[in-house]
């Protein structure tokens, strides 16, 4: 093949050297387009190197003051967060699993016909849903006051909805040919979803409650930042004073808190269910 | 009766194994029941969930939940701001609010770069088939664990003390979070990705960046995409609240105007929050929708 055959095939078939100059263009557009949003964004947010270089500085202080992470005098405090914080987990997911059973069947589409009803309560869920759990947390924080109990009501409300939702579209999954039997064998409708449909699911709501056991622990530990109680609250104390090896501290058996827990759930998980998959909420 | 009779034995043996093994199951579930219980009572004890605060607290949230609600007035619904009960009275602040709600989104979207153009860098030598060598794998792993392990809130506390208070701290906070679970995920889509481009790659002399730029890259990135759009979609959420400490965009406003008790601002302010929310969700889920399609037609 030589340079003129090259040119003639190029002539030919331009798209199969390359993208055509419109493409080009408009790459060039969307990059200088990129860039701008870069460069505004830098600007609004007032992200300069010198900015980023105190910071920086001012952090390796923060770290090297962390080292070696120490539980303080009050350790005490400490511990007794970490359990409040596990305890408001574990008591708010267990009310939001409970309450999300009937819940859950309200939302089912096999299970209510009506479609007004079901459309308000899924749309209901969908509302908490999108309010964070730190909002809740920040809310309850001001109705009922300082402490653990603001926590519990906070992942017990947005914890039911979500575990509502969950439950609902594992019922609307579920085989129908179970109630179907029950009715035709002289049972009623409550009969058929008791003995029709509850063992079906069962083993996915109690996976689908561990889980959100294990996520729980997660989030328990920060929401005492806005004042629910917990672990949360102690890191925020001892940030507000500068007691930065104790900060340590407690992140590290924040840590280690969440590993044990996500191990222990994981074993009950696998004694209850077995090794089936289910899907992650 | 005659049934009882005329039973074989077998079929009593049967019987009787089977009322054993029913009552050892009652008597398993039971205790763990028991242990339910136990849990439910000390866990109730400690985070002091007693009838007695319940009842004291549950009517106070109701009342407060009340006061939330914007006083609406149906003849009034759509006239001009200056009147008491319309809508525009109720978002009375609205220009202000999308402001916040804009810095809050872009907060997200460029923590979420960031943190993606990090985890992709990492998530090569943290994937264990491509790693360069086993101490790398191990230690860019560990790294990425120990960046998604402390909630960002925690980073975004201390670093509002290192960099000042406003968005840049919320931004590094999610960052850091963000690069830490991405790269998992990213390393993970990598372990799963076909080998023999690589292979190929390798033994007609390209070096580790290129094999990884050219063998796996192209396979991964409509994957990778996804994972990083539904992180933007988290981040979006985490943004509106880490402001609660002082990082920034809408959650400081949300923090000072619950403080504050301003109990119609409260409702307007989770209500565009939540309008916000489910319109990212949305765009960002067409769009996942579109790059994965892409990627399975050219498959």
């Amino acid at each position: 093949m030589t340079q003129a055959d090259i040119a003639l095939w190029q002539n030919r078939l331009p798209r199969a050297f390359g993208p055509t100059p419109a493409v080009k263009a408009l790459r060039w557009v969307a990059g200088a387009a990129f860039i701008l949003w870069l460069g505004t964004l830098l600007w609004w947010f007032d992200i300069t190197p010198t900015r980023i270089w105190n910071g920086l500085s001012g952090l390796a202080v923060i770290v090297r003051l962390m080292v070696p992470p120490s539980p303080g005098e009050l350790w005490m405090d400490i511990l007794k967060g970490m359990a409040e914080s596990v305890a408001m987990a574990f008591l708010g997911t267990f009310l939001a699993a409970l309450v999300a059973v009937p819940l859950g069947f309200l939302g089912a589409r096999n299970i209510v016909t009506v479609t007004l009803l079901r459309f308000s309560v899924r749309r209901l869920f969908d509302g908490v849903r999108g309010v964070d759990q730190l909002i809740w947390a920040l809310a309850y924080v001001r109705a009922v006051g300082l402490g653990p109990l603001a926590g519990v009501l906070a992942i017990f409300t947005s914890d039911m909805a979500v575990l509502a939702k969950l439950y609902a579209e594992a019922i609307e999954n579920a085989e129908k040919k179970q109630s179907e039997g029950v009715i035709a064998a002289g049972g009623s409708r409550l009969h058929a979803m008791r003995y029709g449909v509850l063992p079906q699911v069962m083993p996915v709501m109690l996976a689908q409650a561990l889980y959100f056991f294990e996520s729980n622990t997660r989030s328990a530990a920060i929401l005492g930042v806005v004042g629910a109680g917990g672990i949360g609250l102690q890191i925020a104390e001892r940030i507000k004073v500068r007691h930065w090896d104790e900060v340590a501290f407690i992140i590290i058996l924040m840590v280690i808190t969440v590993g044990v827990i996500d191990y222990l759930s994981a074993k009950v998980r696998k004694r209850l269910i077995g090794v089936r998959e289910t899907p992650v909420g | 009766m005659s049934l009882a009779v005329t039973a074989h034995p077998a079929a009593l043996r049967g019987e009787a194994a089977f009322q054993a093994q029913r009552r050892q199951r009652r008597l398993s579930s039971l205790l763990a029941l028991a242990v339910l219980a136990v849990c439910l009572l000390l866990a109730a004890r400690i985070s002091e969930f007693y009838p007695a605060s319940l009842a004291a607290g549950l009517p106070r949230v109701g009342e407060y939940f009340y006061k939330l609600l914007p006083s609406l007035q149906w003849n009034a619904l759509l006239s001009g701001a200056g009147t008491e009960g319309s809508i525009a009275f109720w978002f009375y602040r609205l220009d202000d609010w999308a402001w916040l709600l804009l810095q809050t989104s872009q907060m997200a979207a460029l923590a979420t770069l960031a943190g993606a153009v990090v985890a992709l860098l990492l998530a090569f030598p943290a994937a264990r088939n491509v790693a360069p060598a086993r101490w790398i794998n191990i230690a860019t792993r560990r790294g990425l664990e120990a960046a998604r392990t402390v909630p960002e809130i925690v980073y975004a506390l201390i670093f509002v003390w290192a960099f000042g208070v406003g968005p840049l701290a919320g931004i590094l906070a999610i960052f850091i979070h963000t690069a830490g679970a991405l790269g998992k995920l990213f390393s993970e889509v990598i372990e799963n990705a076909d080998l023999k481009p690589w292979e190929g790659l390798r033994a007609s002399g390209a070096n580790w960046a290129q094999a990884c730029r050219y063998a796996i890259l192209p396979q991964v990135m409509p994957n990778l995409i996804s994972y990083a759009l539904l992180r933007f979609e988290i981040n979006v959420r985490g943004a509106s609240v880490i402001g609660f400490v002082g990082a920034g965009g809408i959650g400081q406003e949300l923090n000072l105007v619950i403080s504050s008790n301003y109990y119609e601002e409260i409702s307007a302010i989770i209500v565009l929050i939540v309008l916000a929310v489910v319109l990212i969700d949305m765009v960002s889920e067409r769009l996942r929708h579109r790059v994965i399609g892409s990627a399975a037609e050219g498959h």
